[in-house]
């Protein structure tokens, strides 16, 4: 595609040599104090990805302990430790905030036809936030840890002498970090959608941010509540949580879990949308069920809010509760087979492209049928009791988590990385770590599931030595994984410094987000864009990249 | 972008560059205020589940309870802080109708109110540590003596707690617009800021609404 060919048809989409977000503006202070939507969602995937990179290091470090049963590289202790890092650092600094926050701030305005998101302060403040709450975990983290996992049970997280209350309190202060960017995200689709584009022509990407968005909006407020009332148990003994006092430790898991299972889907919704977008560009087909899929991501939204029990089918719950919410959880499979079903759809008799996107898309959907239907066995409350806090979980969880979000973070990486930077990055090396971390995730992920239904238990320092096999190739899939990401991390960074200038549609994709230069001005679009016609419609003839509006 | 705010003779800085009218603007600004007080709503909602829960558990202690709280300072409370949406609306309805200083003062009204708010939960709350009647551990009143007391007491400093913390928030809200209102921001052309405020101090009240007789009354 030539470039002159689209600057022609757009609405009013600059030349390249003009300043873009990047380049108005290059002081510290110009992205420190910044309104840009953009520039938020750079310093967000920024931050998200140190996140990754060391909550990855925990979880390989803790890999390598597990290569022998019983004292082997750290003692019992740090080992909790550096479990409990590991999920909190992965979920609250990393999973939650890593699609929304970095490509949802950045794509959601552009794909809409926005200038910006409807609060930019409060935007750049639910970043500061973010900040401030990854340092007090952090803080709190180096001075002592907690060693309670990532759900803080009480009454032992009320009652164990290691540094919980910092690590609460960063919690909360990273609920409001994301509470601020899904209001910010829903006003700004209600209000700044551009004239034409109605709610059956919105991109399915801003779909899954909207529906992520509610969740974050209805149900971390629950969860800043009840780790604020642990707060307050550990340093008064209020005693809320604590049998020796009446209270009723089972109330907490009902708390912290009607948050935190919402928070899976927080995790996979803005996923599934990149899926949605991606699989049509590179199928080079219109959506299949676009209002299948769209609408299936407000059921899972809605849904999701109603399975929290089967995290507790142990915690004597009744009969009829779990059997009430394990049907529930099964409710959440149909319309996650319903997206699975259309994105397959979408690539059927498409012009496919295999490139690392592509890849990343393929690993997902497998990811996200095995993680999704071990999931169903697992609402299955009678498997469950079997099941239930061993390794089994901890795989299938992973499946979802890792295998389908970070899948999708990655292909949204790929993807916009053109779009974020108007660079192009090593094809070939793509493709190459795409297949490491898939083979290497399988590695390391299924032998837990052996591991789980062979009954070892999940968060154990210490393991039956006819474990050990199992144990080992986990470790060994873990270390092909970790080598995958740093495969990407090397040609990334020599893409954003080295890499060749791209066009500004480099996939000749049809979504509205391509709409606007890359790297896009500061202001988006000179003139707002009327939006005419479905995103990703592949049917006009317009020639690819060209994308028709009024 | 800035044409239209001119052409209404807005202050600086009322409209935004990426909305295409103050309308749109104050539409998205009323369903962000409504998003954050749901997301208020459910953070209170924990702890009256909460109340629930143990309600349930424990009736006679609660019911016992909360016969020993001063029911007069806490209708007195609920009279200030009804009376302070009063005025927070008053205040609101004046800078629409382009009277500014009453606006100002009846938001200073409110403020004092507020003031007198805290005041009598404090007295509340000297009294609750005078008798010991204190949460979890601390609880040793010597009047109501039926197991589950303590958690009573625990849930009535956690809610109250809370919607203390709201109060003082509510004020430092209500300070900032009065400033603002002294400077001539509101108008009847634009008075949302205001608005946004006003919502705020009234779910404060609102939470008092429910707390009054969960804890009081019942």
């Amino acid at each position: 595609m030539r470039l002159s060919e689209t600057t022609d048809s757009l609405a009013g989409a600059p030349p390249l040599e003009t300043l873009n977000y990047l380049t108005d503006g290059t002081t510290v202070m110009s992205w420190v104090n910044t309104r840009d939507h953009k520039r938020v969602g750079v310093m967000f995937l920024a931050a998200v990805l140190v996140a990754f990179f060391l909550g990855g290091l925990f979880a390989l470090t803790l890999r390598m302990k597990l290569l022998q049963p019983g004292p082997f590289l750290m003692d019992a202790l740090s080992y909790n430790r550096l479990f409990t890092l590991h999920g909190v650092v992965m979920i609250f600094l990393f999973l939650i905030p890593a699609i929304p926050g970095a490509f949802g701030n950045f794509m959601v305005p552009l794909m809409i036809g926005a200038r910006d998101v409807a609060f930019p302060r409060l935007n750049l403040a639910s970043f500061y936030l973010y900040l401030l709450g990854a340092a007090i975990a952090i803080w709190g983290m180096v001075h002592g840890g907690a060693d309670t996992g990532w759900t803080f049970y009480t009454p032992y997280s009320s009652t164990t002498p290691t540094q919980v209350l910092p690590i609460l309190l960063g919690v909360f202060v990273l609920g409001f970090s994301s509470i601020l960017t899904g209001l910010n995200f829903i006003v700004t689709v209600h209000t700044l959608r551009a004239p034409g584009l109605n709610w059956m022509r919105m991109p399915l990407f801003v779909w899954g941010i909207y529906g992520t968005s509610i969740i974050q909006v209805l149900a971390t407020p629950v969860l800043g509540i009840t780790v604020l009332i642990v707060a307050v148990e550990r340093f008064a003994g209020f005693g809320m949580f604590d049998p020796a006092r009446g209270g009723d430790p089972v109330l907490y898991q009902h708390m912290f879990w009607f948050y935190s299972h919402p928070a899976v889907y927080i995790m996979v919704l803005p996923a599934m949308g990149v899926i949605s977008e991606t699989v049509c560009t590179f199928s080079r087909k219109n959506p299949f069920g676009y209002r299948a899929i769209a609408l299936s991501s407000l059921g899972i939204a809605f849904v999701g809010f109603f399975t929290w029990g089967h995290h507790l089918f142990v915690a004597g719950q009744s009969t009829f509760d779990a059997g009430a919410f394990g049907l529930l959880s099964m409710l959440v499979g149909i319309f996650t087979a319903i997206k699975v079903f259309n994105w397959v759809g979408t690539m059927y008799r498409g012009a496919i492209k295999f490139t690392t996107p592509f890849a990343y898309i393929c690993g997902f959907l497998y990811f996200i049928v095995f993680g999704g239907m071990t999931g169903i066995a697992l609402a299955t409350t009678s498997l469950d009791i079997h099941w239930h806090d061993t390794y089994f979980v901890v795989a299938h969880f992973h499946f979802i988590m890792v295998g389908a979000s970070v899948m999708a973070f990655l292909a949204a990486l790929h993807y916009w990385f053109p779009k974020m930077f108007g660079k192009t990055y090593s094809e070939g090396w793509g493709l190459v770590a795409a297949a490491l971390i898939i083979l290497g995730f399988n590695a390391t992920f299924v032998p837990q599931f052996l591991l789980g239904n062979y009954g070892m238990p999940r968060r154990y320092y210490q393991y039956p030595d006819h474990f050990q096999a199992l144990n080992v190739a986990s470790t060994a899939g873990s270390t092909l994984l970790g080598f995958g990401f740093l495969i990407i991390l090397i040609y990334l960074v020599i893409a954003l410094r080295w890499g060749a200038r791209c066009t500004q549609n480099p996939w000749g994709s049809k979504g509205f987000e391509w709409l606007s230069a890359s790297p896009p001005p500061t202001h988006n679009f000179d003139e707002i864009p009327t939006i005419t016609q479905m995103p990703h419609d592949y049917r006009t003839h317009e020639p690819p990249g060209v994308i028709r509006v009024s | 972008m800035s044409h239209e705010a001119d052409a209404l003779g807005l202050p600086r800085g009322i409209l935004a560059h990426h909305f295409s009218s103050l309308e749109r603007q104050n539409e998205a600004m009323r369903l962000g205020m409504w998003l954050f007080l749901a997301t208020e709503i459910l953070l209170f909602a924990g702890l009256f589940t909460g109340y629930a829960v143990y309600r349930f558990q424990f009736p006679l202690a609660f019911q016992e309870a909360s016969r020993h709280l001063n029911i007069t300072l806490g209708t007195l409370n609920t009279v200030v802080l009804i009376t302070s949406s009063f005025s927070v609306a008053l205040s609101i309805f004046y800078a629409r109708t382009d009277r500014p200083r009453a606006a100002a003062l009846c938001l200073v009204v409110t403020l004092l109110f507020a003031l007198a708010f805290l005041g009598v939960k404090a007295v509340e709350y000297a009294e609750h540590f005078h008798e010991h009647a204190l949460p979890g551990k601390y609880y040793a009143y010597e009047a109501v003596k039926v197991p589950g007391a303590a958690m009573f007491y625990t849930l009535y400093f956690l809610m109250t707690g809370l919607h203390g913390v709201h109060v003082v928030a509510g004020m430092s809200v209500l300070s900032w617009l009065l400033w603002r209102t002294l400077q001539g921001r509101y108008s009847s052309r634009y008075y949302t800021g205001l608005e946004m405020g006003g919502l705020y101090w009234h779910l404060v009240d609102l939470v008092w609404i429910f707390l009054y007789p969960l804890l009081y009354l019942i």
